[in-house]
């Protein structure tokens, strides 16, 4: 009995998944966009009837406050959004700072806490327990209010050999005067850099030809060297070192560090070295075993072996947590607020006070913290990308 | 039946869809728990009296002003204004309720209706009135800003801090003018900010600041209750300079005509109580037999037996409401010696906060 097979018929529009599908996409992302135009709309609304708007003018308008360090220039006399930026790139610095300080501290700790040595290995479980325990605020206000602020004060400061000074007003190291000639004899000092890399290659080259020992860090330093201080003599004292002085209330000269910025950067390098540790721990314990003994046996030294094998392995694992730790770490630069250190929140508070305007300068507060996060998490997305391995099944 | 609910979601966030497209832009949509005062145009007064209690912004940090002992009620200078406030309006001097609110956040939570006056010692000053939507009454405390130093330094004026490092508050006109007049002077100076009162005055223990700027009355409270070990109120100084006028008075919102009016009303009646030397001892007397018209006025009682209404403010609030205040707080120059004057750990003198007969410039209006 012949039966004709029916023909591929597309069902009724109101009936086809696909057309539904489609149609349902849409109407969510209208209902989403009218839902935040209605919420725009209703602030806009609320706020010109308390005779206020939702225009950014009031950024040109002049500070009129001190910011006490910057990285960036900055006087009173310039305008809101500069006073901004200069706290966003106090926040900047100290998470900058913060991050390779404390990546160095955690890898430490996490090796520490897999140490053969007893008591190594207690006293790294010691330290994550205790700092990774405690809220964060309380070790910001402990470590600026219970220590750096007991150290002496300025009249009796201590100081080292009498270039380096130390007091609660902060530390004066002998810092690098420029002169004329400064960036050319940059310049010069990159080239020698450049110049100690090849020569490395040189001596590793020469090295895995004749098998004679390398020494390639002394030769590359030594070219570094070479180059810069040849560069030095040439140009005529392109800079100058410059000591402190110990002023009445303040140093005069040098590099000086505040002691709010030194707070906060031990604070929070302490507190996510803590998480770091943790992760680095379980990354190596993540790596096969296999790998350490297959080291062990090709006659590789306990540290050897780390450097060597596991631990490249290891780091690999670990960069997805890290990169959450250094977010975390970013944000909570924010609690320099509580030692007066400069940074965005503390100075958002003076602008808002100056100009009135909450909702467009925490707007702008959350877009600095979101675009910086998500330029760390870039970075260490490409790092990430550059170290997987291919198609490798861990 | 998959597709049939499919079908009928979609409709129905169509439905909402345009539904909300549809809505018209007026203030009954989407409007905060407590925006409804600022949508009807200035009933708050009204709001108050129906509900019989008001909500006042207060300090509880700055001794003699508005300071909480630990988990106590505050109280101060400016608490008292409240209690006055109350009784004009509610008839209670102690049905109110305080939210202390700092520095920062003191405007955003009035506009948002946490509280219905603000009493806590804010500079009236012309952005204030403009950007931030505020409307100040007469003046309760002519302050101004001033330097506090360690007794033991040398600084006897601003002139010799050059390069100082000062601790100052952040979010206040404080860092502002710090800033201006070191300007001025052409000195130097580091201003050390912080949020809170507490960490500032241990940096200040610590060295780590030369001088901590605020206003004079701030820093005279400070220093009162400044901890023995440390040195007592003896330790420390504060500098005769005057860094900038401070007029603090108490303010509503934008819009709150009515309310205004009786918070303005009240702090006049206190200054013209001292004028005419009605005190809250003597209220209930004068009262019953006042001394001329103008008590009479003051009290909104006959002049004499039998004599007419003295007079019809027409605040909203019953004519009387100088008595119950007071009977509550006294008079300007006790609610001042009260808190702040002479016998207390401020020890303030009176200065141009005295009245206008007496070298000040506290000048009442007349109530008539």
């Amino acid at each position: 009995m012949a039966q004709a097979v029916p023909t591929q018929q597309r069902p009724p529009l109101w009936r086809d998944v696909r057309v539904l599908r489609l149609v349902a996409q849409v109407a969510f992302v209208a209902v989403v966009a009218i839902v935040l135009r209605e919420l725009f709309l209703n602030a806009d609304f609320n706020l010109s009837r308390r005779g206020r708007d939702l225009s950014f003018d009031f950024l040109r308008t002049r500070a009129g406050f001190g910011i006490k360090e910057h990285i960036i220039s900055y006087t009173s006399n310039q305008s809101l959004l500069r006073a901004f930026l200069v706290a966003a790139t106090n926040s900047m610095f100290v998470a900058g700072v913060g991050i390779v300080l404390t990546t160095v501290l955690g890898i430490f700790i996490g090796i520490a806490r897999l140490s053969t040595n007893w008591l190594v290995r207690k006293m790294a479980q010691a330290y994550v327990e205790v700092f990774r325990n405690t809220p964060l605020l309380v070790q910001v206000i402990f470590w600026y209010s219970g220590v750096i602020l007991t150290i002496p004060r300025i009249q009796d400061s201590v100081s080292l050999f009498g270039v380096v000074f130390v007091s609660n007003r902060g530390a004066a190291l002998p810092g690098i005067e420029g002169g004329a000639d400064f960036s050319v004899w940059l310049l010069f000092a990159l080239a020698g850099i450049v110049a100690a890399a090849v020569v490395r290659r040189y001596r590793t080259r020469v090295h895995d030809e004749t098998g004679r020992p390398h020494y390639r860090f002394l030769f590359g330093t030594g070219a570094f060297f070479l180059v810069a201080v040849t560069a030095y003599l040439l140009l005529g004292d392109p800079f100058a070192i410059q000591a402190p002085e110990q002023g009445v209330r303040n140093y005069i000269g040098g590099t000086q560090i505040s002691p709010e910025f030194v707070g906060i950067i031990i604070a929070l390098v302490l507190y996510t070295a803590a998480f770091i540790g943790e992760i680095v721990r379980g990354s190596i314990l993540a790596v096969s075993k296999g790998q350490k003994e297959a080291a062990e046996a090709l006659g590789l030294r306990p540290g050897q072996q780390l450097r060597l094998v596991v631990l490249p392995q290891a780091m690999r694992i670990a960069i997805p947590p890290i990169n959450n730790q250094y977010l975390n770490l970013w944000k909570n630069t924010s609690l320099g607020f509580a030692i007066f250190f400069p940074e965005l929140i503390n100075v958002t508070g003076t602008i808002v006070t100056q100009g009135g305007a909450e909702l467009q300068v925490f707007s702008m507060v959350v877009l600095t913290y979101l675009g910086i996060s998500l330029l760390i998490s870039l970075v260490m997305n490409i790092v990430n990308r550059a170290v997987a391995l291919r198609g490798a099944k861990l | 039946m998959r597709r049939g609910l499919m079908a009928k979601f979609v409709v129905a966030l169509a439905v909402f869809a345009l539904v909300a497209v549809g809505c018209e832009r007026d203030g009954g949509t989407t409007t905060d728990d407590n925006g409804d005062a600022a949508q009807q145009g200035g009933n708050l007064l009204q709001e108050v009296i129906d509900r019989g209690t008001l909500r006042c912004g207060v300090n509880e940090t700055v001794p003699g002003f508005g300071f909480a002992e630990a988990g106590e009620e505050p109280e101060g200078f400016d608490i008292d204004f409240c209690r006055a406030f109350a009784a004009a309006i509610v008839g209670d001097p102690e049905a109110i309720e305080m939210t202390p609110v700092d520095a920062d956040t003191r405007i955003i939570a009035l506009q948002n209706g946490d509280y219905d006056v603000l009493v806590r010692n804010t500079t009236h000053t012309t952005s204030r009135d403009g950007t931030e939507g505020l409307s100040f009454a007469h003046v309760n405390f002519y302050d101004g800003q001033a330097m506090m130093v360690r007794t033991e330094s040398d600084f006897q004026s601003l002139e010799d801090m050059d390069g100082a490092n000062v601790c100052v508050t952040t979010g206040t006109t404080t860092e502002l003018n710090l800033a201006d007049r070191f300007a001025e002077l052409g000195l130097d100076v580091t201003a050390v900010g912080g949020a809170d009162n507490t960490q500032l005055q241990q940096a200040f223990i610590r060295d780590r600041c030369d001088g901590w700027t605020s206003d004079r009355s701030q820093l005279a409270g400070i220093r009162g209750a400044w901890p023995p070990r440390d040195g007592g109120p003896d330790a420390l100084r504060i500098l005769p300079d005057v860094m900038s006028k401070e007029p603090l008075a108490p303010a509503v919102l934008d819009g709150e005509v009515a309310l205004y009016q009786v918070v303005n009303a009240v702090v006049h009646g206190l200054i013209f109580a001292e004028e005419l030397g009605v005190t809250s001892n003597n209220v209930d007397q004068q009262a019953q037999s006042p001394d001329s018209a103008d008590i009479a006025n003051l009290l909104g009682v006959p002049v004499e037996e039998g004599a007419a209404e003295s007079i019809n403010h027409g605040l909203g609030i019953d004519n009387d409401f100088m008595q119950g205040v007071l009977a509550a707080v006294g008079n300007y120059g006790e609610i001042f010696e009260r808190h702040i004057g002479a016998n207390t750990p401020l020890g303030l003198e009176r200065g141009i906060n005295a009245l206008w007969t007496e070298g000040g410039i506290q000048y009442a209006i007349p109530f008539r």
